[in-house]
């Protein structure tokens, strides 16, 4: 079983504390506490609307927080406390922190105005302010990575589903996140081509320290890169663990249940 | 005094109202798109602060006539304010009532961008002005460019009534040299030509524009492919651009 890269064993990379988040009048997640460590690969899981992908939305910022507060290596992501006050973290503050946090969708989100070169170089150019000559080469190491080393000039309406999305995790990892976040990333492809994704993911799982939050319904994909699974249900945490135990003797019959129908439609 | 008589004698005149008329169409186009532009995107902020105004400057000139827009600023303005002058006055006004309805436009082409592309940009902590100008805006511009072309097009025609701050554009020439022929049959098919070729020169120009902007987002053939038949007076198959794929788009 894998396990963690021990680094600094200080602060955790990703922390919700008392994070409440609702929808108008809906409730979707409430009083959410967990702690990730800094390269950590945690999977989350759980039944359709259980609030999975609002997590990864609320550390993207992709959503705005109802309640509580989030931290990214210890500093304040959207909330901050403040002479007893919760009150927003500013503009500049939010963006450093962001900057850290990359995100692959499940609809891959290419822009089609740009080449898939000009897709994975516009951000790191524009926005680490890393020379072009240099963000050029990284696309390249990148493509090569993901087995694309002769698409760099194609346009992304030219390529199928499974090469878009090997592209969006390059130009996600072109920017050296800190942190991953996935969100079925297979979902919309066709079942031949999801195996490659997920050996491209393997693969950076292996050999980069980045920490990553993986929304995904491949569970032996998420049993071989997890060192931890939590599975949610209602909003709630309800059980995480090693995904040895969660997948052979899970604590909660909820967690055994839901294990149980994912894996009878796969 | 016999049709052609009478168009030589009127020719210079007519040909200074033809003048004027595409200096309006082409003057306030661009300034129109300009308005149309800025309103737009603030029309499309989620601050009420930069939404307000904008949406207050729209609906004003939306809502209320060009023609009575102009005699205020011709005839009202100058009882207790600057006094414009009828070109200024011509342009201020076809300027800002064509741009506000283009900034529609412009922003429901915004709103039109799929919500992933705008997450892409989030994700990559794009800045607002990067975003727009790189990525947003770029794909909003092939959906917004057939709105703007009916607009300008509008705007051609609608220019005539600036007569009515005494200028002498296209069609009011074209009217006083009916005063001095009964060749009205004759006058009307002179106007429904020169307006009828002027407005296909604008919109084959801003059909180009389209198809490149169309191109780019990798949807349809190049320029090069459209205009190659024309250039080279040879008729390329039709099925063959679609089928290359649009790499190399810049
Ligand atoms: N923008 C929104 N407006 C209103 N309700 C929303 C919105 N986004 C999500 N929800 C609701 O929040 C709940 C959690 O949604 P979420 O997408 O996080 O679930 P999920 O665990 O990712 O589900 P799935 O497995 O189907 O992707 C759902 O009930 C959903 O209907
Ligand atoms: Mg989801």
């Amino acid at each position: 079983m894998p396990t963690p890269t021990d680094a600094k064993p200080a602060m955790p990379v990703i922390e919700f504390r008392d994070v409440e988040k609702q929808f108008d009048t809906k409730t979707v997640l409430k009083e959410l506490n967990f702690t990730i460590e800094r390269g950590e690969r945690v999977t989350l899981i759980g039944p359709s609307g259980s609030g999975k992908t609002t997590i990864l939305r609320l550390v993207m910022t992709l959503e705005g927080l109802t309640d509580g507060y989030i931290y990214i290596d210890g500093a304040p992501l959207v909330y901050e406390q403040r002479d007893g006050k919760r009150v927003p973290v500013s503009k500049r503050q939010q963006k450093l922190l962001t900057t850290r946090i990359g995100m692959v969708f499940q609809q891959f989100n290419l822009f089609p105005n740009m080449t898939v070169l000009e897709n994975i170089i516009e951000a790191p150019i524009h926005v680490l302010g890393i020379n072009k000559r240099d963000a050029i080469d990284r696309a390249h190491q990148l493509l090569e990575k993901v087995g694309l080393p002769d698409k760099t000039d194609a346009h992304p309406t030219a390529l199928s589903g499974g090469q878009q999305q090997r592209v969006a995790i390059a130009r996600a990892l072109a920017m050296d996140p800190e942190i991953l976040l996935l969100d079925e990333v297979t979902s919309a492809l066709d079942p031949e081509v999801v195996v490659d994704v997920l050996q491209v993911l393997r693969d950076v799982a292996a050999t980069t320290d980045v920490t990553m939050l993986i929304v995904t319904h491949e569970m032996s994909f998420a049993r071989d890169v997890s060192h931890r699974v939590m599975m949610l249900d209602g909003g709630k945490i309800i059980e995480s663990a090693d995904p040895e135990t969660i997948f052979t003797n899970p604590a909660k019959e909820r967690t055994k249940k839901f294990l149980a129908a994912v894996l009878r439609d796969a | 005094m016999n049709y052609l008589d009478a168009l030589v004698m009127h020719g210079p005149r007519l040909w200074d109202g033809l003048l004027l008329t595409l200096q309006l169409t082409v003057v306030s186009g661009l300034l129109a798109f300009v308005v149309a532009v800025v309103l737009g995107l603030m029309a499309g902020s989620t601050k009420l602060l930069v939404r307000l105004p904008a949406r207050i400057i729209i609906e004003f000139f939306r809502g209320t006539s060009l023609l009575v827009q102009l005699m205020w600023l011709f005839y009202v303005l100058p009882l207790f304010g600057p006094s414009l002058g009828a070109m200024l006055v011509a342009i201020f006004a076809l300027t800002l009532n064509y741009g506000a309805y283009g900034a529609e436009a412009v922003r429901a082409s915004l709103t039109s961008v799929p919500q992933g592309q705008w997450e892409a940009t989030a994700a990559l902590s794009m800045s607002w002005p990067h975003k727009m100008r790189r990525i947003i805006f770029p794909q909003a511009w092939a959906l917004m460019l057939p709105s703007l072309t009916n607009l300008w097009v509008h705007l051609l025609k609608g220019s005539s009534i600036v007569y009515i701050i005494g200028m002498s554009e296209f069609t009011f020439e074209l009217l006083q040299l009916r005063r001095t022929t009964d060749w009205l049959f004759a006058l009307a098919i002179v106007g429904l030509v020169v307006y009828f070729i002027i407005a296909l020169v604008l919109t084959q120009l801003m059909r180009l524009f389209e198809a490149r902007s169309k191109y780019k987002l990798g949807r349809g053939p190049s320029l090069k492919e459209i205009l190659s038949p024309v250039l080279t007076n040879k008729i390329s198959p039709a099925d063959e651009p679609a089928a290359v794929a649009p790499g190399g788009a810049r």
